[in-house]
């Protein structure tokens, strides 16, 4: 079973990227669970179709231990399992301890059957605190990709997270495998985005172009690859599927000195 | 002396010593002597003492009998916190207004996994609502345990609505556990939250011509009850103490006292001073623990006063004290005099009880403060010099100004003066030091490894401390006595008082029965081995 996360600033993309990579996957016929950590529990809309189940922290906050995995844990397109963490409102709570507990308690309740190939954690914005690094912690999440496009705090923020990686990655032995990036039609996008996973010593494993295909599934809640196989579009996260099935690049992260960073960022132009 | 300091400290690593050298000291080598305190408890040294929730809802405001203590937190704070301090209280009835005691009851909200997850305001507001369903009281105390200040519930908020919703008064104590270095950060938040929120809100009028408040006495054993004994017996009203025995009805008239009289100076000093600030009303630093300590205080308060009868009464009330207890007074002495003792207590009574011990001619080799500040070893003077640090700035401290309406000036500068000349200092606290030996060891934030390496240095006959080391002094073969409890005994202040601890030592020391025991690894080895390599030879 092989557990990846996937991280990446607020906004980037990365619950559709994830679905729409799982959907690759699944076609490729991986059995798949998708963690959604994040407490708007929408991190498995499209695979399951709008469909809004239970969270895990739902069940927690019912007293009484008859909880039902079934609740919790639907099945969704290509038989992807889609499972919320939840949490509190805005403004409220802990967030970051809902992820823990959250995570704990799918373990307890046995969602993670032997017979999956991939888990994959879809992770809230930046690692701010100790919950939002639980799914790369010591038995989880082995490998991580970091969704990025070629604006300069999306990128600032792929370093940050690399910076995460790199303490958990001396301690539990999770690695970066790369990073995703989805494309915002910036000039000269692809190369910086290489440029930039050159320097923290990884790869850009796949450059998904932007698409209106991906809005036009979205608001049917479903993936490109159920919604319209036949797009182009479709064929690029198939592409990002098979480099991620048959990823053998795993590194600690050297992240970069801010300093550093805004200077390839000016080297390719962006800060001018 | 300092050979004994440096026999002490010898075990600690470099980094350790330079530390620790600082809180310990030998009184009389400095010019001054000065005592590094209330500064961060080494990792890794287990040190006594407790937290700043501790502090605030432990301390000074547990005691307070007629409010409802909801503690926002796990179970353990409450649970631990509850009926562990022996800070009695009766309900009562004063000047036709009831005071009910909540004490025997313990309030918390029990939060759970989901609770921190999903904020637990709700629940808190649900405690608020079950409490005014069931018991109605007047006053609703909220306080926050570590988890609360960190997923940041607004317990302000809460107590705001409570106040609006059922028009009691509910106040919020923001006294996380981790604030601060100990808890002494907990005394000044409650301080901060009773001036701004309690007292100067009444309006019953004292009935006698002087009256006075006490604080810092939490009636620990009754030594609050006692105290107010005898100053009714001199013709002094007490409006309130602060916090022993006391009530939420009692606290809210205190600005309407003539006199503030200080005895625990770390935990109240705060509203001491914002009192003086905001109504005018002097302190004096009395002392109502040791016979002649007892004499002082009255004597000062007399003259503070100035009226020549109350300064009869208090003579009268003096003299008759002693008569009762003379004979018991006189056959203790001669039992006890000559011993030497240690002393580890929280901020206070390790300076209080050298002057009782002083009366029965025992001797204070060893004294130190959990918590204190500098201020409490060298007098208030030190003051000025002491460098606020990112610890003592992160609780917050309130200046107030001049009540309109309340402020009033009781003695006239030139009065003041003549008080000075008579040795009387008005508010004022002149510390620990001044009062002990030269030669006898101060040791700030006292650890359980040292209390063991100043017991084989100075082998004292008594080691006064809490419950986190009586047995460890106990098997060591030291009489240990509780001064935070009194070993459920008591009380210990004023004359009486002073005759059941000396009943109580003199007690404890015929029966030596732990020096009698020794551990049989310490005269025997128990493992028993053979070497069996020569057997393969």
């Amino acid at each position: 079973m092989r557990q990846v996360a996937i991280y990446g600033k607020g906004g980037i993309g990365k619950s559709t990227t994830t679905q729409n990579l799982t959907a690759g996957l699944a076609e490729m016929g991986k059995k798949i669970m998708i963690v959604g950590c994040d407490p708007k529990a929408d991190s498995t809309r499209l695979i399951l179709g709008g469909l809004a189940q239970k969270t895990v922290l739902d069940t927690l906050r019912e007293e009484g231990d008859d909880i039902d995995l079934d609740l919790i844990l639907k099945k969704g397109y290509g038989g992807i399992k889609g499972v919320e963490s939840g949490g509190p409102e805005p403004g409220v709570g802990c967030a970051g301890r809902g992820i823990i507990t959250s995570i704990n308690l799918l373990e307890q309740l046995g969602a993670y059957d032997e017979d999956l190939d991939y888990v994959f954690y879809d992770v809230l914005g930046d690692v701010v605190c100790g919950g939002f690094a639980m799914p790369i912690r010591e038995g989880k999440a082995q490998e991580i990709y970091i969704v990025c496009s070629g604006e300069m705090m999306a990128l600032y923020a792929a370093n940050n997270i690399a910076k995460g990686i790199q303490k958990y990655a001396t301690t539990g032995g999770v690695r970066l495998g790369g990073l995703i990036c989805n494309s915002r039609k910036v000039e000269g996008e692809e190369e910086l985005v290489k440029a930039v996973a050159k320097e923290i010593g990884t790869q850009m494993i796949h450059f998904v172009p932007r698409d209106k295909a991906v809005q036009k599934a979205e608001i049917n809640k479903k993936t490109v690859i159920d919604f319209s196989p036949q797009e182009a579009q479709a064929d690029e996260y198939r592409a990002l599927a098979k480099k991620v099935d048959e990823n053998d690049m795993f590194v600690i992260p050297k992240p970069m000195p801010i300093e550093r960073l805004e200077q390839i960022l000016m080297e390719h132009g962006i800060m001018d | 002396m300092s050979v004994i300091r440096e026999e002490v400290l010898d075990k600690y690593s470099a980094k350790v010593y330079k530390n620790r050298k600082e809180h310990v000291i030998t009184v009389g080598e400095g010019n001054p002597d000065v005592v590094s305190a209330n500064t961060r408890a080494i990792p890794g040294i287990i040190t006594q003492r407790g937290c700043c929730f501790a502090g605030c809802k432990g301390v000074v405001l547990g005691p307070i009998k007629d409010a409802v203590i909801i503690v926002h937190g796990p179970i353990g704070c409450a649970f631990y916190t509850w009926g562990t301090r022996r800070h009695k209280a009766i309900a009562d009835e004063r000047k036709g207004e009831k005071a009910d005691s909540y004490l025997e009851y313990c309030f918390s909200t029990d939060m759970q996994e989901a609770d921190i997850v999903f904020g637990g305001e709700k629940k808190l507001k649900k405690a608020i609502i079950e409490a005014m369903d069931i018991i109605k009281p007047k006053a609703i105390f909220i306080c926050s345990t570590c988890p609360v200040g960190l997923i940041g519930d607004d317990i302000h908020a809460v107590a705001k609505w409570a106040e609006e919703e059922y028009g009691i008064k509910c106040i919020g104590f923001s006294c996380e556990g981790y604030k601060g270095v100990s808890q002494s950060a907990g005394h000044h938040i409650a301080n901060n939250q009773l001036i701004r929120h309690i007292i100067g809100t009444g309006d019953k009028e004292p009935v006698s011509k002087y009256s006075v408040n006490i604080l810092g006495e939490y009636n620990i054993g009754g030594d609050g009850w006692e105290v107010e004994k005898l100053l009714k017996r001199c013709g002094i009203e007490v409006i309130s103490i602060f916090t022993g025995g006391s009530s939420y009805r009692d606290i809210k008239n205190a600005h309407l006292a003539d006199l503030n009289l200080v005895q625990c100076h770390r935990s109240i000093n705060y509203v001491a001073d914002m009192m003086y600030d905001k109504y005018g009303t002097d302190w004096l630093k009395i002392n109502f623990i040791g016979i002649e300590s007892c004499k002082e205080s009255l004597r000062a308060i007399g003259e503070y006063f100035g009226d020549i009868e109350l300064k009869a009464r208090i003579e009268e009330v003096i003299a008759d004290e002693i008569g009762n207890i003379f004979e018991e007074l006189t056959y203790l002495k001669s039992k006890l005099k000559g011993k030497t003792a240690a002393l580890y207590v929280g901020g206070s009574r390790s300076h209080h009880y050298q002057l009782l011990l002083k009366d029965f001619g025992i001797r204070t080799v060893l004294a130190g403060y959990e918590f204190a500040h500098r201020d409490d070893y060298e007098g208030r003077t030190v003051i000025p010099e002491i460098k606020p640090d990112a610890d003592t700035k992160n609780i917050e401290s309130i200046t107030v100004e001049p009540d309109p309406k309340f402020y009033k000036v009781f003695l006239s500068e030139e009065q003041k003066n003549i008080l000075k000349e008579k040795g009387i200092l008005l508010n004022d606290y002149p510390g620990m030091i001044q009062d002990m030996d030269e030669g006898a060891i101060i040791c700030d934030d006292l650890n359980h490894f040292e209390t063991e390496e100043f017991l084989k240095v100075l082998k004292p006959d008594i080691f006064f401390s809490g419950i986190k080391d009586k047995f460890v002094i106990q098997k060591s073969g030291f009489l240990s006595r509780q001064l935070h409890s009194y070993d459920y005994s008591g009380p210990y202040a004023g004359f009486t008082g002073s005759v059941i601890f000396g009943n109580d030592l003199l007690m404890g020391l015929s029966t030596p029965a732990w020096s009698y025991i020794h551990a049989p690894w310490k005269s025997n080895p128990c493992l028993e081995a053979r070497l069996e390599v020569e057997e393969y030879a």
